[in-house]
């Protein structure tokens, strides 16, 4: 059992299988007169936010509330963490509020990882977005978004494209999808791809165009402007050229694929107004899915008297 | 089946033809008690209940020449155990394309035995919208009720101790139709309704 969530590898093929098929079963309360749930009523989720965030705010907060939890809202600006207070006091201060359950989001990697083995917190940790490294939350709301578009993972062909380097996005998505069994390749200059990439369980490319080929779905990432501290491309126009998704490229894709990106976007940089806004683009789909997904694993990891999944070996 | 060591063990107190027999006979009690299908509505309580429900949907179609809607209605969200037990994957809800408002539901389940899941169940449907009545139809009624509940159509009642097991085959999940009763296998009476695996 494994009460916590802060890496997409923490999960078995069965775990988010499992995920994913509650997330389908409370995507259908959306079409309810009553889009509420009494499941999780009288426990406390805190959203512990170190970094700006507002879809990622926005969509646990409302899963939560949907499965009936009360939630206390928390972001570092404005609170004692601007005064110097540490990770650790902020900790026991929640825990002596009687979190059940913590959504951190924080700008060091490994942040939740420390919140969850420290012992300074006894409700479950799920990370929200920690530095460079992991995001499970937003990976397995795009496998749910693929799942639904292309019946299975399985074999399926995902092209990941830009900044991965500090992509906590494509980390945390190259390692579920490797679960459920799809094909990634990532796609980026050489300067934005990290170190050691030869160990990620996924293909890579310098070239977009010739890894577009039998893509079934494209996924494009932010270039991280507020990350970057040194020159990792020549020029934006030279980046958007060789690196961006545009009209032309996006016509040469097979008919059933899908284009992806987890927001916020910077129109014209990597990815054009006209496939942004085009019938492929399945941007808005994602923030939907993104409060069902979420709220399957706010369910699963606290609706019962222990956590519904397993683990990886 | 995770009990199949267990189940040479069981006697079959209901065979195929008997389950056929006891849903006939309840598809003409719903119709009589309300004076036909008009509004009637069928919701199984997954697993079990769904293919009950939607054979007898099917009867009352035949007997009165009309369709009668049916759905599925999960229940696992609104159960009072949801806390004592680690959390589990959901069952489906499907309503038909017509609501459950001003319907008369009849809520289908396999055993009825505590009768927590039926309050679970009440609770469910009124998220989901307001019926003009609710009626309860199950297959087997086993006795032990913890609350003030009956059902209005009963397959066949089964008067067994809480130390023995009741399970219900239907052939669209397990294969066969079959009524099983198993030895004294201790049991929590608190797991009601989820009479196998």
């Amino acid at each position: 059992m494994t009460r916590h969530l802060l890496s997409a590898a923490d999960l078995s093929f069965g775990d988010a299988t499992l995920i994913l098929d509650t997330a389908d079963e409370l995507a259908r309360l959306s079409d309810r007169p009553v889009k509420k749930l009494p499941t999780l009523r009288g426990r406390t989720v805190v959203n512990l936010f170190f970094e700006d965030s507002t879809r990622t705010r926005i969509s646990f907060e409302a899963a939560a509330k949907r499965l009936s939890a009360d939630v206390i809202n928390f972001s570092a600006k404005g609170s004692s963490v601007s005064k110097g207070e540490s990770l650790k006091d902020t900790a026991l201060t929640l825990e002596a509020m009687g979190a059940d359950a913590v959504v951190i989001r924080h700008g060091a990697s490994g942040a939740p990882h420390t919140l969850a083995h420290s012992g300074w917190i006894g409700g479950s940790i799920v990370n929200a977005g920690d530095g460079t490294h992991e995001h499970p939350t937003q990976a397995l709301l795009d496998a749910f978004t693929m799942r639904k578009h292309l019946t299975t993972l399985e074999g399926r062909k995902v092209v990941v494209v830009g900044d991965v380097l500090h992509s906590r996005v494509a980390r945390s998505n190259v390692l579920l999808l490797a679960t459920l069994g799809a094909d990634v390749t990532l796609v980026a200059p050489p300067t934005l791809l990290p170190v050691g990439i030869d160990s990620w369980p996924c293909a890579y490319s310098y070239d977009l165009d010739s890894s577009l080929a039998g893509a079934d779905a494209v996924m494009m990432l932010r270039v991280q402007q507020e990350r970057m501290n040194a020159a990792f491309f020549p020029s934006v126009r030279e980046y958007s050229r060789r690196y961006g998704l545009d009209g032309d490229r996006m016509a040469r894709l097979p008919d059933h694929s899908i284009v992806m990106h987890p927001g916020p976007m910077n129109r014209g940089l990597e990815i054009t107004a006209e496939v942004a806004d085009s019938e492929r683009a399945v941007i808005v789909e994602q923030v939907t899915n993104g409060v069902s997904v979420r709220m399957a694993v706010l369910y699963l990891l606290l609706g019962g008297s222990d956590s519904a999944l397993s683990g990886a070996e | 089946m995770a009990r199949s060591d267990s189940a040479a063990e069981d006697r079959e107190v209901l065979d195929a033809e008997d389950v056929q027999r006891a849903l006939t006979r309840i598809a003409h009690e719903v119709l009589e008690r309300n004076k036909g299908a008009q509004s009637v509505v069928l919701l199984g309580i997954p697993t079990r209940g769904v293919p009950l429900a939607e054979r007898l949907a099917e009867r009352i179609s035949e007997v009165e020449g009309s369709q009668v809607p049916f759905g599925s209605l999960d229940i696992t969200m609104f159960r009072d155990d949801l806390r004592l037990r680690p959390a589990r994957g959901l069952g489906r809800t499907e309503l038909p394309a017509g609501g459950i408002d001003d319907a008369v539901v009849v809520l289908v389940d396999d055993v009825l035995f505590s009768g927590r899941s039926i309050r679970a169940a009440l609770d469910a449907l009124g998220e989901l919208g307001r019926p003009r009545s609710v009626q309860l139809a199950v297959l087997v009624d086993r006795g032990h009720r913890q609350f003030p509940i009956r059902a209005d159509y009963v397959g066949k009642n089964l008067p067994t101790s809480t130390r023995e097991t009741v399970r219900v085959l239907v052939a669209e999940v397990d294969g066969q139709d079959a009524v099983l009763i198993g030895g004294s296998e201790p049991r929590s009476i608190e797991t009601d309704g989820e009479t196998s695996s």
